[in-house]
């Protein structure tokens, strides 16, 4: 049996999937940002006309998971897997999602790396020949995030500048063993980093390591160089953890100050409230599907690395005192021949 | 291994040193005392207004800190007092209006979860634990001063 | 100048010092909190529970009880006040009716405080929704 690994961590795709299409839906909020116009759709209010911040995720990443199906001109009889994540226990706004689909459903945990988790998963079961075409989706909701993840939305506390603020956001891709659009050249599944952080209104620097070692790890793998790649994209140290995460990689000879971007930074203008950049499984999820694919699709980029970092700690984890651990997924897309 | 041990963790806490902004503190401090005082001198002047009234100045403490208590809550209702509380921290927390503030947030956040089980068993998930120690060591406090002074 | 207005005057004026009183002691609470808030970055609700206890502590140490005869509602309103009235409710009532007193003074002082929190807290509850 021929095997499509290289290196330590990294699956490479001979024949390479194809990201089909991609939507993404967002809050009020990330739609005032500067991306605001990317997007697909932009709600002009956080509950969506639904009666709970958790329906109002779920019909979010219902919205994304349409859309882009729509874009791709595909039914859901034509997908034969969906695979979602998002913030909240049990990954529910995912599952009230996907009971509305007749797709075999795959429920993921990443956190913020969610997407890119799903994406190398989907490649992998095209790559293989387990399906012919993939959904893959995440969000993550301010409001429901926040009850769950700190206080009551409507309790009045200062947010240190390293804090990050969970987007309302949820992004949907359609990869597919055919077709046009940019394509997953490979995918670079990232360890578990834990250097003891313990305060989750830093996430940045808990996730910093995590870039830094899944990073590091793929362009040893690829054999390659930074100057390889238009861009790198994480998500989503913020501003904070991005000053982190490149001076880990210059210590291990890598610069790629010239072309990281940072996803919780793309998405909104700063402010003492967003404090250190954005973050939540949606955030590098609509930013990806908002404008990185539809600059991949018209060719502004050759190929691109979306590195997302997930922060795996739960609201109990925390209070106990236990430190983040954290770990980031890679996915280089390279855009069609 | 990915999990540091003590010695890394060290190392990477001092390395991130460099790296944090610093928070605001005099700013924070400054505004905190400004919007810690302005709540106060309103509560002065519902006091001053319920004493001219002349009604016994331990009964219009009381009677006061209701009021505050009142308006703490309906500006929360409102969805005022978690954009105050952002801009001043302490200022808005610290006064009696912030207590308000703490209990009706959660109150309102898990309506959705029943009025038992949400509105009655949150309503004091931040409040609750201010009341638990103030009243273990007003207790405490009061027993020392009873016998042993 | 009668005396009503003689007297009204002095009020006026007595008011004026009052609330610059209030808004200085008031304030100096916040900030102390703030600082204490930034400089050990703890979260809210632990320096609220150290506030209170630090309340009931300096009332014990016969320094609160000045500070509400200066201040009035400024020392009152901040949260410390509340360990404060706690404290006092229990001493006096120990006064009265011994050890006992302990039991029963500290919630009785501080009632209206927790009705009104539980009665207002569960009314806006009812009539209000989060806006996030």
């Amino acid at each position: 049996m021929e095997f499509h690994r290289r290196g330590t961590s990294t699956c490479v795709f001979k024949e390479m999937p194809v990201v089909v299409s991609a939507a993404a839906v967002v809050g009020p909020r990330e739609g005032k940002g500067p991306l605001g116009d990317l997007f697909d759709m932009v709600y002009s209010n956080t509950l969506f006309g639904e009666s709970s911040w958790e329906k109002a995720e779920s019909k979010m990443l219902r919205q994304a998971v349409d859309l882009a199906l729509a874009k791709a001109k595909l039914d859901e009889t034509q997908v034969d897997f969906l695979i979602a994540g998002d913030l909240l226990n049990q990954i529910i706004s995912s599952a009230y999602m996907a009971r509305e689909y007749d797709i075999p459903f795959l429920g993921i945990y990443g956190a913020c790396a969610t997407i890119s988790e799903g994406m190398g998963l989907g490649s992998m079961l095209i790559a293989g020949r387990f399906a012919r075409q993939v959904v893959v989706a995440s969000s993550s909701h301010h409001d429901a995030a926040e009850r769950q993840f700190r206080y009551p939305t409507e309790f009045g506390h200062q947010r240190p500048p390293t804090g990050q603020w969970t987007a309302t956001a949820a992004g949907a891709v359609v990869l597919g063993a055919k077709g046009k659009g940019p394509r997953v050249e490979a995918v670079t599944i990232g360890r578990v980093q834990d250097l003891g952080v313990v305060e989750p209104n830093d996430m940045g620097s808990a996730m910093a390591p995590g870039f830094a070692d899944t990073v590091w790890r793929h362009l040893q793998d690829m054999g390659r160089k930074p100057e390889d790649y238009d861009l790198v994209v994480s998500g989503d140290l913020g501003r904070v953890g991005s000053l982190i995460g490149r001076q880990l990689l210059r210590d291990k000879g890598i610069v790629i100050d010239e072309i990281h971007q940072d996803a919780g930074v793309m998405l909104y203008d700063p402010s003492p409230e967003v404090g250190s950049g954005g973050s939540g499984c949606g955030c590098v999820a609509s930013v990806f599907s908002g404008k990185l694919w539809k600059e991949l699709y018209n060719k502004q980029y050759e190929r691109i690395l979306v590195v997302a970092t997930g922060a795996l700690h739960s609201p109990t984890s925390c209070q106990q005192g236990e430190s983040i651990p954290c770990v980031a997924h890679a996915v280089s897309i390279v855009s069609e021949e | 291994m990915t999990k540091a041990n003590i010695r890394e963790q060290e190392a990477y806490s001092a390395f991130l040193e460099d790296f944090r902004p610093k928070r605001p503190t005099l700013r924070n401090i400054v505004v905190a005392f400004l919007t810690g005082g302005l709540i106060c001198t309103a509560g002065q002047g519902v006091l001053s207004c319920i004493l001219s009234r002349g009604m016994p100045e331990k009964q219009a403490y009381v009677l006061t800190s209701s009021i505050m208590v009142f308006a703490g809550a309906f500006l929360t209702g409102l969805g005022v007092y978690d954009k105050l509380g952002s801009f001043a921290g302490m200022g808005a927390a610290l006064p009696i209006t912030g207590f308000a503030n703490s209990v009706v947030s959660p109150a309102m956040e898990y309506k959705h979860e029943g009025f038992v089980l949400g509105v009655g068993a949150r309503m004091f998930q931040v409040a609750g634990p201010v009341i638990v120690y103030a009243t273990l060591t007003a207790t405490i406090v009061s027993i020392i001063k009873l016998y042993v002074f | 100048m009668s005396i009503e207005e003689e007297y009204s005057g002095r009020r006026a004026g007595g008011d004026f010092v009052a609330y610059v009183k209030a808004f200085l002691v008031g304030g100096l609470l916040c900030a102390i909190a703030q600082a204490a808030m930034d400089l050990t970055k703890a979260n809210p609700a632990i320096i609220m529970v150290s506030a209170v206890s630090a309340g009931a502590v300096l009332s014990g140490l016969g320094l609160y009880a000045p500070l509400v005869e200066i201040a009035g509602a400024g020392a009152t309103i901040p949260l410390p006040g509340f360990g404060h009235t706690l404290v006092t409710g229990m001493l006096e009532d120990a006064a009265q009716w011994g050890p006992f007193g302990i039991l029963t003074g500290g919630f009785k002082a501080v009632s209206a405080g927790l009705l009104s929190a539980v009665l207002f807290g569960y009314l806006m509850a009812v009539l209000f929704n989060p806006k996030g």
